[in-house]
């Protein structure tokens, strides 16, 4: 709602963007939440409010990637989330401070909007050894993790680090990483999965939450329906050829140039969900299916052990007409992928591969001076 | 006397602590600590070396695919395979955008609030900042109206008492001495270039599906498969158009933005042409080749060595001297920590040995830091956009060089003004320029081949590891970025049996080693004058100037503490 006296024309106008501009942005919003328009000016009404919620941006063993992700964010613009939609107050990729003064910028914010905030946290939490293989400002991330996201109204945990360890996580777990929500029980966590998490899917979120003051629905990993209700393969564009049975055998070859189905080459999609493929990324240039390479399930849980090795082929898709929900994937999926699968599922139903050229000789070793 | 904290270091990736001894004004020591780390190296083990790329990758979403090129060259360097061309071409223009993107986030996002007072726009007058805008530009958002609706957008910001990622500034700061309408110009520019940069790196997702974390490397090409009549083809005549279009935009935005904002502000803060020089010593692995990548005669960047600030020499680069050692971070070496160990032999044996958390000081006597101590032949080197333009003017390459010649003219400075914090700015604007340039010739390569029908993108012969040696080795070398990249690679059987990687920031970040000699953040930071205690904005310049990637710079750990050696002959 406004603050009384306002006027959201003349607040929007001093933020610099036209009301025309505003009611674009949250239909696009409410188009990838699947909210019906009815919400549109509720929608417009929170999001042009002159007192902006706070947010917080927590990065510890991250690669940055996510932080750059919503840096890519096309709707809304990066800027106007910065500026206009939230209070942006710690982020220590992009903000101004540094050191003490950083510091105090979000000590002031568990301090002073308790139970107000957001918190958006990117990357593992190390938990072995008291924490200490990762520091800021001499304090441990699972430290500050639980003071931040412990006095915080929601916490979102963006990319698959955050979510549960992700990368960081993958065995042998050097450092004893987990996700947020492990990290720091008994925290509100919504995990935007994905390597990194899509953008556009974190400002619907936003947005959403800035509307109904709540988060959307989730499934059982606490990651919103709108964005991971359903299967990639279900979404994709190379899908007909799947069902034809045109299958890419070999890169660069005729059906890799005509854009043919990807599963023999170790493709995922069958085994994932995510919006990829509808939302696509970097303002809906393209997605890796698009760029010719397959789907390596970047939004589902322990991605890194359950669906490597990335470039073999998955044991167990059904063949059509065999209905999988994208709430039964992801149920005893750990070691799913085998080398050398010969007669599973789909492997039975599809034309054989022709035989490959003969194997090169192997190269000599070589005496190099290093 | 006093010593001065700055963690975190903030506008970076990753996590940076300083610590720096304040004596007289002036800071007479300094010590750089990387503090997060994550052990991917150890991850990759007893891995598919065809997907190494793809968890490398992940060591940085900034400096994003660097380290998944360097992967694909260190694993077909291992099974000899050659790469066609086409693939040649795209993983230059993956690259070059890359750094092209970057080396404008570096300047407008990470690195300008060090020397542009926000608050000071405010003060500014529209009119007079549109007059220098057009005297410095040929951007067509010049206008007085232009300006004033910049300056309304910042003073609602500040009048709504919510300053946001701006909150925390050293805004005020005397070191801040551009006039008010220089302020507002480069704020103007800073949005801009936000704008600007999530539109270029589209580039990343015509051939790579998606930035950060592009997805279309493969060991022995890549997957962007070409056809000149194929709609779904990755590469297709519809796809180069959109691919020159991005090109372009990215040469115009560097001319019209990033170099005349650099040479604009560059001349008031002249002092900092003789502060941070650091090392005077130079590495480059050098890259970007226009035929063999094997041949650094083909390289855009020349490989070389330039010692002690004499450019009269460039000494060529010997992958044997490279060595790492942790005198001074928190490993054991079987052989002594202090010994030197080539990266194919490398051992990592973590042993936290700092204060527990929360802790207000280091013990910098002992070990400090997370990162690894590199040196070549013995000496603590510097690597990136400075190290890549000396190396390139001394070895008298005439692009580099009319680049190089061009600046200094403009600034009215001699050759040793690179020597120093606004040196290594200005040479990576010089660099962003000069791969600008070079981006649009890469899709006209590609576009020629696409029209002959030369659309070989992949070589197969070593696709199935059935037709790989029992073992072999290799290394991949790439200029990332913030500088020379290497990743060394074991591969037994069909896996990976050992990984290393050895890291720009590493190289520039690293803690001193065992003869006391200090890394090049340590070293830049010596005699640097700090104003201000409680505000140390000198610090975040210098340090900023580098560019730093801590996530990139920390190498393996094993939790178990297992002694990891690689059984290697050289």
């Amino acid at each position: 709602m406004l603050a009384p006296g306002s006027d959201l024309n003349t607040s929007l106008a001093n933020r610099g963007i036209t009301r025309r501009q505003l009611v674009k942005f949250c239909s696009a919003m409410l188009a990838t939440l699947a909210l019906p328009e009815r919400y549109l000016a509720q929608t417009v009404a929170a999001v042009g409010k002159a007192r902006k919620p706070v947010l917080v941006w927590l990065q510890f063993q991250d690669c940055t990637g996510c932080s750059e992700s919503m840096l890519r964010s096309s709707h809304p613009d990066v800027a106007d989330v910065v500026l206009d939609l939230l209070s942006w107050e710690y982020h220590e990729v992009i903000m101004a401070g540094a050191g003490d003064a950083a510091n105090r910028a979000l000590e002031r914010v568990v301090k002073e909007e308790k139970g107000k905030y957001l918190v958006v946290v990117e990357g593992a939490i190390p938990m072995a050894e008291g924490g200490i293989y990762c520091t800021i400002g001499g304090r441990t991330a699972v430290d500050i993790a639980r003071e931040v996201c412990g006095s915080a109204a929601a916490t979102i945990a963006v990319g698959a680090c955050a979510f549960d360890g992700g990368l960081v996580r993958a065995d042998p777990n050097p450092t004893g990483a987990l996700g947020v929500h492990e990290a720091v029980p008994g925290v509100k966590v919504v995990n935007m999965a994905g390597c990194p998490h899509n953008p556009a899917n974190t400002a619907a979120l936003l947005v959403h939450y800035l509307t109904f003051h709540d988060v959307p629905a989730l499934d059982q990993y606490n990651r919103p329906l709108f964005a991971y209700g359903r299967i990639i393969h279900d979404q994709c564009e190379r899908r007909a050829h799947f069902d034809a049975g045109r299958f890419v055998t070999e890169w660069g070859d005729e059906g890799h140039r005509k854009g043919w189905c990807l599963y023999k080459m170790g493709c995922k999609g069958p085994e994932a969900t995510f919006n990829c493929p509808i939302v696509q990324w970097n303002d809906h240039t393209s997605w890796p299916i698009r760029a010719g390479h397959g789907c390596i399930a970047c939004a589902s849980p322990r991605f890194w052990d359950h669906m490597s090795p990335f470039y073999d082929r998955l044991p167990n898709v059904p063949g059509f007409g065999v209905e999988v929900t994208a709430s039964e994937l992801g149920v005893g999926l750990v070691g799913a992928t085998v080398l050398g699968v010969t007669a599973h599922g789909i492997v039975k139903t599809i034309r054989p591969a022709p035989a490959p050229p003969p194997p090169p000789a192997p190269p000599v070793e070589k005496g190099k001076e290093n | 006397m006093a010593r001065i904290v700055v963690d975190p270091v903030n506008r970076i990736e990753g996590h940076l602590r300083i610590e720096a001894q304040l004596d007289g004004g002036k800071l007479t020591d300094a010590w750089s600590s990387g503090t997060m780390f994550r052990g991917i190296e150890m991850i990759l083990k007893g891995r598919d070396p065809r997907e190494a790329w793809i968890w490398t990758q992940r060591i940085c979403g900034v400096c994003t695919m660097v380290h998944a090129i360097a992967s694909v060259r260190a694993v077909e360097d291992a099974l000899q395979i050659e790469v066609p061309d086409n693939a040649r071409i795209v993983r230059n223009l993956i690259a070059g955008s890359q750094m092209v993107q970057d080396h404008v986030i570096h300047f407008y996002h990470l690195h300008a609030l060090d020397w542009v007072d926000v608050a000071a726009a405010l003060k500014a007058d529209p009119v007079k900042t549109s007059s220098l805008a057009q005297s410095i530009s040929n951007c067509e958002k010049s206008s007085a109206t232009y300006f004033k609706g910049v300056q309304q957008r910042v003073k609602a910001v500040v009048d709504s008492g919510q300053l946001s990622l701006f909150a925390s500034g050293y805004w005020g700061h005397p070191a801040y001495i551009l006039p008010p309408e220089a302020n507002l110009l480069a704020v103007a520019h800073y949005l801009e270039a936000l704008a600007w940069q999530k539109d270029f790196i589209r580039i990343h997702a015509v051939l790579g599906g998606k930035n950060p974390h592009p997805q279309s490397f493969l060991v022995g090409g890549m997957s962007t498969a070409m056809d000149p009549n194929e709609p779904a083809a990755v590469i297709n005549p519809e796809r180069i158009d959109l691919l020159r279009d991005l090109v372009a935009g990215a040469k115009k935005f560097v001319n019209d933005y990033y170099i005349p904002d650099v040479l604009a502000i560059a001349p008031f803060y002249k002092d900092w042409f003789t502060r941070g020089e650091g090392l005077g010593n130079f590495l480059s692995y050098g890259d970007y080749s226009s035929g063999d990548q094997k041949d650094p005669k083909t390289f855009l960047f020349p490989r070389g060595i330039v010692m002690g600030r004499d450019i009269s020499k460039v000494f060529p680069v010997d992958p044997a001297k490279i060595t790492e050692s942790v005198a001074h971070s928190w490993y054991e070496y079987a052989g002594g920590d202090a010994s030197g160990l080539h990266p194919s032999v490398g051992e990592t044996k973590p042993k936290y040995s700092g204060p527990k958390p929360p802790y207000d000081h280091l013990d910098v006597e002992a070990k400090y830091s997370w990162l690894k101590t590199p040196r070549y032949d013995g000496k603590p080197m510097e690597v990136g956009p400075l190290a890549r333009m000396v190396v390139g003017y001394a070895a008298g390459k005439p692009e580099i060089k009319a680049a190089v010649d061009g600046a200094l003219k403009a600034l009215n400075a001699p050759a040793t003004v690179l020597f120093s914090t606004l040196g290594r700015i200005a040479a990576r604007a010089l660099e962003c320029q000069l791969m600008a340039a070079q981006l649009p010739g890469w899709v006209d390569e590609l576009d020629s081949n696409l029209a002959h029908g030369k659309t070989d993108i992949f070589n197969p012969v070593r696709w199935d590891p059935g037709s790989w040696p029992a073992s072999a080795s290799g290394y991949g070398w790439h200029e990332a970025p913030r500088g020379a990249l290497g990743h060394w690679v074991e591969i037994k059987g069909r896996s990976i049996e050992n990984y290393q990687a050895v890291v720009p920031t590493t190289w520039n970040a690293g803690p001193r080693d065992a003869q006391g000699q200090r890394g090049a953040y340590e070293a830049a930071l010596v005699n640097t004058p700090v104003v201000d205690p409680g505000r140390p904005l000198e610090i975040l310049r210098t340090i900023h100037s580098f560019d730093p990637c801590i996530a990139c710079a920390v190498h393996t750990v094993d939790a178990q503490g297992r002694e990891y050696t690689i059984p290697r002959i050289p």
